[in-house]
C-alpha cells in the first residue's frame, strides 16, 4: 500500500484553557489592536498619486502655507487595513437585531446605495445649468409626490438636512404664517415626553416653551391641553405615534382644539414609520410634519448621519416654504432659488440631501403602496409580539397594543440591584445592541424596544428568549452578570466622568 | 416583498400569541374613519425594475465627469479614491447608529476622534467637533456661538461670503435676537471689500464672517481683519468652502481666526447635487463649552484601556432641551468618515501635492481666459477658482456652453440676482481638469461670445 | 451661621457676605460633577435668579440665587477640579461668595435641622 500519511494532527485539542496567555503583539486573535493614524502614519507617506508641480510659480498672493500641517498619511494598503480594523469594533444592523427604540434601525437595502452612486445622481453639481440636471429635478418632484400622497398633505419642503432641521423648518413656517397675519404669539406647547429637539427648536424660533402633561395611559391630556390653549399659543408640537410608542387616539380632537385657538399643529414625524399606508397625517389635522428619511424610508444611519428631514405642510402653511423648491413647467422642471413671496428663507446652501432622496425613493418604489403598508403592519406586529412575549417577566409601562415600539420601565428590576443601564449592557453580551434606555423621561428607567419590520420571527424568538433569560437572571439575584457588563465586548464600560472632567478632544503628541 | 421576512403563517401565529384576530386590532387607537386610506401610488417593484426606472432618470443628467467641467462656488468636483467608497460601505460603519453605546461603537468613535484632530490641524485651530450638516449651517451656528461668547448681537457678513451661506445665516437667526449686517459683494476690488468689513466693526459687533478663498475665488490675508475684530473684542469667523485650499493657503488659525467653519465635501465626498456634505466646525480651546454639535473625547475603560466616548453632551438638546446651544441632533457621520479616510490617504504630502495641481490648473484656466477677447479676469490671487467678467450676461453664456457640452461655471447672477453682477462668471479648475478641457472651453467660449 | 434653601443650597454667613454651595444631598443626587459654570464677580442677582450651572455627565442643573446680592468672589478651584463639589460639598466645593442686599432675608431660610427634615420628607 502507499502510506500517504498526513503531516498534521486533525483532532481538536486546546480549547479555552489557553486563553490565559497574553499575546506578544497586543492583538487578541481576530480582535486586532489599532492605534490612531497619528501614531501610525508619517507626514511623508501618501496613498495618492498626483502630477509633479514642483516648478510651478504660485499665484496665491504670497499666502502659501509653509509650516507643517500635522496630518500624517498612509499608503492605500494600510489605510484599508486601518479602517477595516476600526469597523470591526462596531455593531450595525447588518450584524444583528438593533432594537433601538425611536431610532428605527431597519435594514438598509443595497440597491439604494447602488442607485445613489449612479454618476447621473452622485456626480452632478447643485449649481449646474438647469438644462443639464432635469433628471435630478424630476427625482425631487417624484419623491415629493410620494411624500405628499403618503401623508395626505398638499406641500413639501425637501431641503432640511435632518429631523431637527426639519422641525426648525416647520416652526419657522408657522411663525412666518402667524406674523403674516400680524399675530406672532409667544408660546409653544410640548408634551413632557417630547424629544429634546422639540423645545430646543421652539426656543430657537423665539418661543417660550410650556409643557403639557400626559394622562395615565401615556397620551396627551386633552383637558389639560384645552386649558393651556389660548391666543398666546403659536403651536403645539406633538409626536404621533408618541415617544411611548402609542398612537394619540384623541389626535383629531387635539387638532380641532389647536385650530380653534388659532394655533398650528406641528407633528414630530419621527415615528411615521408605524403608520405609513395606514393613516395620513393630513387626515388627522396636522399642519406641518417632518419625515426622517433615515428612519421611515431607510436611508442608512451611518454612525450618526447624514440624515434628511423633509417637511410636509397643510394648505395654511404651504406658501411659506423655504427655497429652493422645484417647479414643474411646460418644458420640464425649474428650481426657485431666490427668496420670493412669502417664503421664510433658506435653510441650507443647496437643494438638501439629494443622496438621501435617491435612496428613499428607491426604497419607496421597491415597496410600493402595498409593501409600505405591509412594512408598517409588520413593524407594529413585531413590537406587539415583543410586548406580549415579555409582559410577564418585564414591566410594560402601558397596556397594549402599542405601535412600532414597546415601552418598559424598571419596576421589574426593583430590589434586584440591577439598573436599566446594567440590563442594557448585559444585552451586549447576548450579542444585541441595547434598546433605547432612559428615554422617554416620563417613565422610570425606560427601556424602549423597536424591533422594526426587518426582523424575521426566528430572530424575534431568539431575541425574546434572551431578554426573558436576562429578566429572570436579574430577579434570581445574578447581579454579577449585570453590574460589570459587558464582559464580552471589545471594550468594557468607559469612564465618561473622566472624559468630561478633563476633556481630550484631539490627538496631541506627547 | 424582498425586504420583509415575516411569512403569512408567522403573522398568524404572532397575532395569536398577542391575542388578537386581525392586524387592525393593533391599530385600534387610529380613528376608524381615517384607517387604511386609499393610497394612489404604484405597487411594489422588483429590484431590476427600480434600478431601470432610476437609471433612466439619472441618464437625463450630465455627470460632471463626462464633460469639461468648471463649476464650483461652494461644491467642487475632486477625485475621490476608490478605497474611500469601499470603506464607508462596510456594514459596520454604514448601518451603525450614533455611538451611544461606546463599548460596541469604538470604530465610529475612533474615526470621529481622528476626524476632529484632522480638522483642527487643517484649520489651524485647537479643537473641532464631530461635524455639522454642511458648511452653510455650520456658518449659522458660528454666528450664534459668537453671540454666546461675546454676549453681543451684531454679526457682520463680508461681501466675500457665499450668497447662500449669507441667506442661511439670515434665515436661521431671523427669530433670534441677532442682527445680521450683510455687505455687498465686490469681485473687482477684494481689498475694498475687506476694508469695508474692518470699518464696520464696532463695540456692538459679536463677529465678522469672512470667506477665504472668497466666493469669487480671491485669497486674502485676513490678519488685518483679525486685528481689527480683536481690538473691539469681536470674534473673527472664517468660512472655507473649498477645504482643499488648506493644502496650499495659510490656515485661518494662522491668520487669527477664532472660529473656522467649512464645507468638507471636497475631501472624500462627491458632488451629490448638494448633499449629503459635511460641515466643519473648529475653534480655540477656551470656547469649547460654547461649541454646538457632538464631540468625541478620549478616556479609558474599566480595564484602563484607551477608548473614546461622546462627551460634553450637556451642551446638547437632549439634555438642555430649550436651553441647548443648538437644536442640532445628528452630525454627518458617514461623510465625516469619507473625509477622514480620504485625508488619511492624502496625508499632508498628498494634500499639498493635489492642492498644487488644483492651483496649476486654475492658473492655466486664468491664462486661457485672459487670452479670450473681451474677457477680463477679476481674480489675481486665488486657489482653484477665479471670477471673470464677460462682454455679455453670464447666464446665457453658461447655457450656450452647456449646449456645446461644456459646463463652464456659475453665473454670479444665480447667487446675487440684482447686484449688478450679471456679466460675472465664477469658474473653478480642480485636479480633475485636463489641458484638453481648457482648450475645449476656450474654443467654445470664443464661439459663443 | 449656616442656612439652607429648598433648592439644596447652603449659605455660610459672615457679616453681610454669604459663601454659597450645594448640599451633600444635592451632589449625591447629581452624581459625578464634571463642570461648574460660575457667575462673574460684580454681577448682581435677585433671589431666585439663575446664577450658576452645575453639570454632571448626563445632566445640567441651574443654581439659583438664594437671596438678592452681589457676587464678590467665585471659587476658581472648581474650574480645574469640579470633583470638589462631590468630595467636599460643604467646604472646598463652595461656588461663590455673595454680598447680601439685606441680611434680614436670612430669616426666611432653613437651619440645619429644618433642612434635614425637609430632605427626609423628599424620599
Amino acid at each position: 500500500m502507499a502510506m500517504n500519511s498526513q503531516g498534521r494532527p486533525t483532532a481538536a485539542t486546546g480549547g479555552s484553557d489557553g486563553k490565559q496567555f497574553e499575546s506578544f503583539s497586543g492583538h487578541v486573535g481576530l480582535r486586532l489592536a489599532e492605534p490612531l493614524i497619528f501614531e501610525l502614519g508619517t507626514t511623508e507617506t501618501t496613498g495618492v498619486d498626483y502630477e509633479d508641480t514642483s516648478d510651478l510659480e504660485l499665484s496665491c498672493g504670497g499666502l502659501e502655507r509653509t509650516g507643517e500641517i500635522g496630518c500624517p498619511g498612509l499608503a492605500e494598503p494600510d489605510t484599508v487595513r486601518h479602517y477595516t480594523r476600526l469597523s470591526r469594533r462596531n455593531y450595525g444592523i447588518d450584524m444583528g437585531v438593533f432594537p433601538l427604540g425611536s431610532c428605527t434601525m431597519k435594514h438598509n437595502p443595497r440597491l439604494n446605495e447602488k442607485v445613489a452612486r449612479l454618476p447621473g445622481f452622485g456626480d452632478i453639481h447643485p449649481l449646474a445649468p438647469k438644462g443639464t440636471v432635469q433628471g435630478a429635478y424630476q427625482l425631487m418632484d417624484e419623491l415629493s409626490h410620494w411624500l405628499m400622497t403618503l401623508t395626505g398633505m398638499p406641500a413639501v419642503a425637501l431641503s432640511p438636512k435632518a429631523g431637527a432641521h426639519g422641525e426648525l423648518c416647520g416652526v419657522m413656517a408657522i411663525r412666518a404664517a402667524l406674523e403674516a397675519r400680524g399675530d406672532a404669539r409667544e408660546v409653544v406647547l410640548c408634551p413632557e415626553s417630547a424629544h429634546g429637539t422639540n423645545p430646543a427648536t421652539a426656543a430657537f424660533c423665539g418661543y417660550k416653551v410650556k409643557s403639557i402633561p400626559a394622562k395615565d395611559n401615556g397620551r396627551v391630556d386633552l383637558e389639560a391641553l384645552k386649558a393651556a390653549l389660548d391666543d398666546t399659543v403659536a403651536a403645539v408640537m406633538i409626536t404621533n405615534p408618541n415617544t411611548c410608542g402609542l398612537f394619540e387616539n384623541e389626535v383629531r380632537e387635539i387638532a380641532d382644539e389647536i385650530h380653534k385657538a388659532g394655533a398650528f399643529f406641528y407633528c414630530d414625524g419621527a415615528n411615521f414609520n408605524a403608520i405609513v399606508g395606514k393613516a395620513r397625517p393630513g387626515d388627522l389635522g396636522v399642519d406641518a410634519m417632518h419625515i426622517n428619511l433615515h428612519k421611515t424610508f431607510s436611508t442608512p444611519h451611518g454612525g450618526g448621519g447624514p440624515g434628511s428631514g423633509p417637511v410636509v405642510f397643510s394648505d395654511a402653511l404651504k406658501d411659506f416654504v423655504p427655497v429652493p423648491y422645484v417647479l414643474k413647467t411646460d418644458d420640464g422642471f425649474d428650481i426657485v432659488e431666490d427668496q420670493t413671496g412669502k417664503s421664510f428663507g433658506r435653510l441650507t446652501a443647496f437643494q438638501g440631501q439629494m443622496g438621501m432622496y435617491v435612496r428613499a425613493l428607491s426604497y419607496m418604489l421597491s415597496h410600493g403602496s402595498d409593501g409600505l403598508k405591509q412594512a408598517s403592519e409588520d413593524a407594529v406586529l413585531n413590537a406587539n409580539y415583543v410586548l406580549a412575549s415579555l409582559k410577564d417577566v418585564m414591566s410594560p409601562s402601558y397596556d397594549g397594543p402599542c405601535m412600532h415600539e414597546a415601552l418598559f420601565d424598571d419596576r421589574f428590576l426593583k430590589d434586584t440591584g440591577v439598573t436599566t443601564l446594567d440590563f442594557a449592557k448585559a444585552m451586549i453580551d447576548e450579542g444585541y445592541h441595547p434598546m433605547t434606555m432612559y428615554f422617554p423621561l416620563v417613565v422610570h428607567g425606560a427601556m424602549l424596544i423597536e424591533p422594526t419590520e426587518s426582523e424575521s420571527k426566528t430572530n424575534m424568538d431568539q431575541f425574546i428568549r434572551s431578554m426573558r433569560g436576562l429578566a429572570e437572571a436579574a430577579k434570581a439575584g445574578e447581579v454579577a452578570r449585570f453590574e460589570g457588563a459587558p464582559y464580552h465586548a471589545p471594550w468594557s464600560r468607559l469612564d465618561e466622568t473622566q472624559a468630561a472632567r478633563q476633556p481630550i478632544l484631539r490627538f496631541a503628541a506627547e | 416583498m424582498r425586504y420583509l421576512p415575516l411569512t403569512a403563517a408567522d403573522r398568524q401565529s404572532m397575532l395569536e400569541k398577542i391575542g388578537v384576530r386581525h392586524i387592525d386590532d393593533l391599530f385600534k387607537d387610529v380613528p376608524n374613519a381615517v384607517l387604511n386610506p386609499e393610497i394612489d401610488l404604484p405597487r411594489h417593484k422588483a429590484e431590476m425594475e427600480v434600478e431601470r426606472h432610476l437609471s433612466r432618470m439619472a441618464g437625463k443628467n450630465t455627470a460632471a465627469g463626462s464633460v469639461p467641467f468648471f463649476v464650483g462656488a461652494g461644491a467642487y468636483k475632486h477625485h475621490v479614491p476608490a478605497s474611500v467608497d469601499h470603506l464607508i460601505q462596510r456594514g459596520e460603519f454604514l448601518t451603525a447608529y450614533t455611538p451611544y453605546q461606546p463599548e460596541i461603537a469604538q470604530g465610529t468613535l475612533q474615526y470621529i476622534f481622528e476626524f476632529q484632530t484632522q480638522v483642527a490641524q487643517l484649520t489651524g485651530m485647537d479643537v473641532a467637533n464631530a461635524s455639522m450638516y454642511d458648511g452653510s449651517t455650520a456658518c449659522a451656528e458660528a454666528v450664534l456661538m459668537a453671540r454666546r461668547v461675546t454676549r453681543r448681537k451684531k454679526a457682520i457678513m463680508a461681501g466675500s461670503l457665499h450668497a447662500h451661506y449669507r441667506a442661511v445665516v439670515e434665515t436661521t437667526t431671523q427669530y433670534t435676537e441677532d442682527v445680521i449686517v450683510a455687505q455687498k459683494p465686490n469681485p473687482a476690488d477684494p481689498e475694498a471689500e475687506l476694508k469695508a468689513v474692518i470699518d464696520a466693526i464696532d463695540d456692538e459687533t459679536s463677529c465678522v464672517v469672512v470667506q477665504n478663498p472668497g466666493v469669487f475665488g480671491h485669497v486674502l490675508d485676513l490678519r488685518p481683519v483679525a486685528e481689527a475684530a480683536h481690538a473691539k473684542k469681536a470674534l473673527l469667523v472664517v468660512v472655507v468652502t473649498e477645504v482643499m485650499s488648506l493644502g496650499l493657503i495659510q490656515s485661518p488659525g494662522e491668520m487669527g481666526a477664532d472660529i473656522v467653519v467649512g464645507e468638507g465635501q471636497s475631501i472624500g465626498n462627491g458632488l451629490n447635487f448638494g448633499g449629503p456634505y459635511v460641515g466643519l466646525f473648529a475653534t480655540n480651546q477656551k470656547y469649547v463649552r460654547q461649541m454646538p454639535g457632538r464631540l468625541c473625547g478620549q478616556t479609558v475603560d474599566a480595564d484602563g484601556k484607551r477608548g473614546f466616548v461622546l462627551t460634553l453632551s450637556t451642551r446638547e438638546q437632549h439634555i438642555r432641551r430649550e436651553k441647548a446651544t443648538s437644536n442640532i441632533c445628528t452630525n454627518a457621520g458617514l461623510c465625516a468618515l469619507a473625509f477622514t479616510v480620504h485625508m488619511t490617504l492624502l496625508g499632508e504630502k498628498g494634500l499639498r501635492g493635489v492642492a498644487k495641481v488644483n492651483h496649476k490648473n486654475a492658473i492655466a484656466l486664468r491664462d486661457a481666459m485672459k487670452a479670450v477677447n473681451g474677457v477680463d479676469v477679476l481674480t489675481n490671487a486665488f486657489f482653484n477658482e477665479i471670477a471673470v467678467k464677460l462682454p455679455k450676461a453670464a447666464a446665457g453664456v453658461v447655457d450656450a456652453l452647456a449646449e456645446r457640452g461644456v459646463l463652464a461655471g456659475v453665473p454670479a447672477s444665480r447667487l446675487y440676482a440684482g447686484d449688478g453682477l450679471d456679466d460675472v462668471l465664477i469658474m473653478a479648475a480642480t485636479e480633475t481638469v485636463t489641458a484638453d478641457d481648457i482648450d475645449v472651453l476656450k474654443g467654445a467660449l470664443e464661439e459663443v461670445l | 451661621m449656616i442656612k439652607f434653601t429648598e433648592e439644596h443650597e447652603w449659605l455660610e454667613v459672615e457679616g453681610d457676605v454669604a459663601t454659597v454651595g450645594i448640599t451633600d444631598y444635592a451632589q449625591n443626587a447629581l452624581g459625578d460633577v464634571v463642570f461648574v459654570e460660575l457667575p462673574e464677580v460684580g454681577a448682581t442677582y435677585d433671589k431666585g435668579d439663575e446664577v450658576a450651572v452645575v453639570e454632571s455627565v448626563k445632566a445640567a442643573s441651574e443654581v439659583y440665587a438664594p437671596l438678592a446680592g452681589e457676587i464678590v468672589e467665585v471659587n476658581e478651584a472648581l474650574e480645574g477640579e469640579p470633583a470638589l463639589v462631590n468630595t467636599a460639598a460643604l467646604d472646598a466645593g463652595w461656588f461663590f461668595k455673595m454680598k447680601l442686599a439685606d441680611v434680614g432675608d436670612l430669616d426666611d431660610l432653613m437651619d440645619e435641622t429644618a433642612y434635614n427634615e425637609f430632605v427626609e420628607g423628599l424620599d
